[in-house]
């Protein structure tokens, strides 16, 4: 059903860059569920249905990859052979490391007085900093400029897991 | 870019009829459950024989056979112990798992992976008695499409685990429902909702039924319909009220402990009295007890707000965390869906206005568009083309997937909202020279620590080529389903050796016990037949007996005492076989009883005949 070959952007016909047409990829991807997808093939033969998982999974696979600015970046960056999260080198900026410190310690705070809100400001400032980020790397990916494309997908990811933790003690507190 | 040849269908080749395929979607409810099917592009729920929609989710084990519906919920009062309600809650679920197992009446029995019930007809699992509701909503379906059933969808709460969408597909493959899809429940709802309105933009679907909830924010663009983001909790809904009620009335009539039908009975009057409040401002509780004491309360709304408040806001932190998972506040949101008859509780109308700030739509009957969603759903998999089938349903699979690390931590490998079907890798390695065996635990919740999150299997991977420590590299692929189902794969990379996996679920069923229970449904129908030789023997006995006794009432002076004697203790024989329930000895009674009767009966024939010819004679004087 689909090439299982291709790359994630020749999946979506799209050119292998950072800067992607979201509504191009979208279209692609809901035109390739469209025929892949396990609910097309629900009464096909066994082989017809197992391919049809196999191709949607892959199909979901590849549009998460690139709907996400950090992963659409790490990707590209595989694609040219690059490790972003490679754990031989786990270097990050000083400056960098003490403010995600200083937010863990905010949200640590904001949890023991129970303060959603608080824990809320902190998650906005983090995806203030994600996002200016990634507009950062944009101009990274045009300049052509591999290592520092790569030292910010670390400081992205970085970033990501400092929202995700964040996020867990607002559904703690609030569930 | 894509093939779609196996698409392709002769344009010149109009559809046969004999090819519409019987299909059907089932809403396998807490509390209700029904059957809808599409007729002419229009998906009706099939009613029973006195044109009722519903089937109450109520299973009694009687002597000699298994109600289900209406006749189970007549005698969930008297037969508590055997007449199982809410068996839902129970799928997929350890006697641990079960917060409140004492609200229950039921001789539960702790097993490995899901708790079991003693009935009088022995020990089941929520597997098998869910199946006893699925068979009869098959069987009405049967019989009111003219034929077995060629695709079934069945519903499940969106917010279901791995091992209660396991337990649930096995029910209905015990049923001899041939499943096509699991579909999430609020989903179901959406796409009834949606083809109906031709809606475009971003809704919630909050839906509450008898015993969980599920909130899913979906996007629906040109056909597609996108879940961004679903949250719930798999063990709260309706019931939950009726028991706040149900504490209340202890409390406020300061009542003993109950006795198991008591208690039954007093949680019916609950649900009575929070279904009047949807309309009402008070309900009254009146009911009388085994041991002669009366209940005689009202219940007003102010009231049961307050007793319920916290069940209420218990709700609204899923909702919370959906919008936030989807990235969306909620003035993002352009129509607000309930679903589930709990849903009609004030309470919940205006607490969801509050969050939404929009009133909710309520235009569909919460009761019925999961059914009819998930007969829509089941006509498009069957391929019936008899409406515009060209949308697309895009689900997530709820919770997280993850396994087992260091320090008892968790992994996580698929994370929740994560569009299925999915796949994902990971690779592994061994720490010891020569290891050719190694564990995993797939566990699924968002918690960090492995006894936070539910255990769904441990997987054992034998057979990894002995290499030194860390030169092995098995790659682990947890695929989950369109049904929300995980696989597991594994793959040595450097030999190319596929490593043998040995599941054992957790919860759940293994495929052991399928087939043994599939053995016992087919002993069970030998039963049913039993059953019904047994019923029809009776019947027969009934008249001959009644006939007899007619007989001997206007003809006796024909026998002369010993005679008479003869033909009553042949009748008291025949009346101590009725008694009994074997068949066989019931019907050789009916026969030696008919053998003594033949005496008698040639001599009242004999007296007809003169009597006949006597009024023949009569008539011809005349």
């Amino acid at each position: 059903m689909i090439d299982f070959t291709r790359n994630h952007f020749e999946l979506f016909g799209l050119p292998a860059r950072f800067r992607i047409d979201a509504d191009a990829l979208e279209t692609a991807y809901r035109a390739l569920q469209s025929d892949v997808h396990p609910d097309r093939h629900a009464s096909g033969s066994e082989a017809e249905r197992r391919l049809a998982l196999q191709s949607s999974a892959r199909v979901n696979e590849a549009y998460a990859a690139l709907k996400d600015p950090v992963e659409r970046a790490r990707y590209l960056l595989t694609l040219s052979g690059v490790d972003a999260l490679d754990e031989t080198d786990t270097q990050l900026p000083m400056e960098f490391l003490e403010r995600q410190l200083e937010r863990r310690e905010a949200a640590s705070d904001a949890v023991a007085a129970n303060d959603v809100g608080a824990l809320d400001a902190v998650l906005d400032d983090v995806r203030r900093e994600s996002g200016a980020r990634e507009l950062e790397l944009e101009r990274l990916f045009d300049a052509r400029d591999t290592g520092a494309a790569r030292a910010l997908v670390r400081e992205l990811k970085f970033l990501n897991k400092v929202a995700a933790d964040v996020d867990a003690a607002i559904s703690a507190l609030d569930g | 870019m894509t093939m779609a040849l196996l698409q392709i269908a002769e344009p010149d080749e109009a559809p046969k009829p004999r090819e519409r395929k019987r299909a059907i979607g089932i809403d396998l409810g807490t509390t209700n459950s029904l059957v809808a099917t599409v007729r002419n592009g229009i998906p009706l729920v099939l009613p029973d024989g006195e044109g009722r929609p519903l089937v109450p989710s109520i299973v009694r084990y009687r002597e000699g056979g298994v109600d289900v519906g209406y006749p189970a919920m007549a005698k969930q009062a008297s037969d508590p112990q055997n007449t199982i309600v809410s068996v839902k809650r129970m799928m997929g679920r350890g006697l641990a798992d079960l917060d409140d197992d004492r609200r229950f009446p039921y001789h539960f029995v702790d097993a490995p992976g899901m708790v079991r019930i003693g009935t009088r007809s022995g020990v089941k699992s929520p597997v098998e008695i869910s199946a006893e509701i699925l068979r009869a909503l098959r069987v009405r379906a049967e019989s009111q499409l003219g034929g077995p059933i060629d695709a079934a969808v069945v519903t499940v709460p969106a917010y279901f685990d791995d091992a209660q969408r396991q337990a649930t597909k096995d029910a209905a493959t015990l049923a001899g429902l041939p499943v096509l899809r699991l579909l999430n429940e609020p989903t179901a709802a959406a796409v009834a909702y949606g083809l109906d309105n031709g809606s475009e933009g971003t809704y919630a679907v909050y839906d509450l039924g008898g015993g969980t909830f599920d909130i899913s924010i979906l996007r629906l663009t040109r056909g597609v319909f996108e879940v961004l983001a679903t949250n719930g909790d798999s063990a709260l809904g309706g019931d939950d009220f009726d028991h706040r009620v149900f504490c209340w009335i202890i409390e406020a009539a300061k009542l003993p402990p109950l006795s198991p039908a008591d208690a039954r009975l007093l949680l019916v009057k609950s649900r009575e009295a929070k279904e009047m409040l949807t309309g009402h401002d008070a309900a009254p509780i009146v009911a009388t007890l085994s041991g002669g004491l009366s209940v005689n309360l009202s219940l007003t709304a102010e009231t049961f707000t307050a007793i319920t408040r916290n069940l209420v806001q218990k709700t609204l932190a899923p909702v919370r965390r959906a919008l936030r998972d989807a990235a969306l506040t909620p003035a993002n949101i352009d129509g607000v869906v309930l679903v589930g008859g709990a849903t009609r509780m004030r309470e919940i109308r205006s607490a969801v206005a509050e969050l939404f700030g929009q009133p909710p739509l309520t235009n569909l009957n919460p009761d019925e568009v999961v059914a009819l969603g998930a007969a829509v759903q089941a006509n498009a998999l069957a391929g019936n083309r008899d409406r515009d089938d060209d949308w697309l349903l895009l689900d997530v699979i709820p919770l997280s997937l993850g396994i087992e690390t260091m320090g008892g931590l968790v992994e996580k490998i698929v994370p929740r909202n994560a569009t299925i079907p999915v796949s994902r890798a990971q690779e592994f390695t061994t720490f010891k020279d020569g290891q050719t065996a190694m564990s995993v635990h797939v566990v699924q919740g968002e918690r960090e620590k492995v006894a936070d999150c539910r255990s769904l299997a441990r997987f054992e991977l034998r057979g990894i080529p002995p290499l030194v420590a860390g030169a092995a590299r098995i790659r682990v692929t947890f695929q989950v389903d369109a049904d929300g189902l995980l696989s597991v794969f594994a793959r040595e990379q450097t030999t190319g050796v596929e490593a043998s996996i040995l599941v054992k679920p957790s919860y759940g069923l293994g495929d052991d016990e399928i087939a043994r229970m599939l053995q016992e449904s087919f002993a069970h129908a030998a039963d049913d037949m039993k059953a019904r030789s047994l019923a029809e023997a009776q019947v027969e006995a009934d008249q001959i007996m009644t006939a007899a006794e007619a007989a001997l009432a206007a003809d006796g002076d024909l026998l002369d005492s010993a005679e008479r004697a003869a033909l009553d203790a042949a009748l008291a024989e025949l009346r101590t076989k009725r008694a009994g329930a074997d068949a066989d000895a019931l019907r050789a009674a009916v026969e030696a009883f008919n053998r003594a009767t033949v005496p008698f009966a040639e001599r009242r024939m004999d007296r007809g005949v003169q009597r006949a010819l006597a009024g023949k004679r009569l008539d011809s004087l005349v």
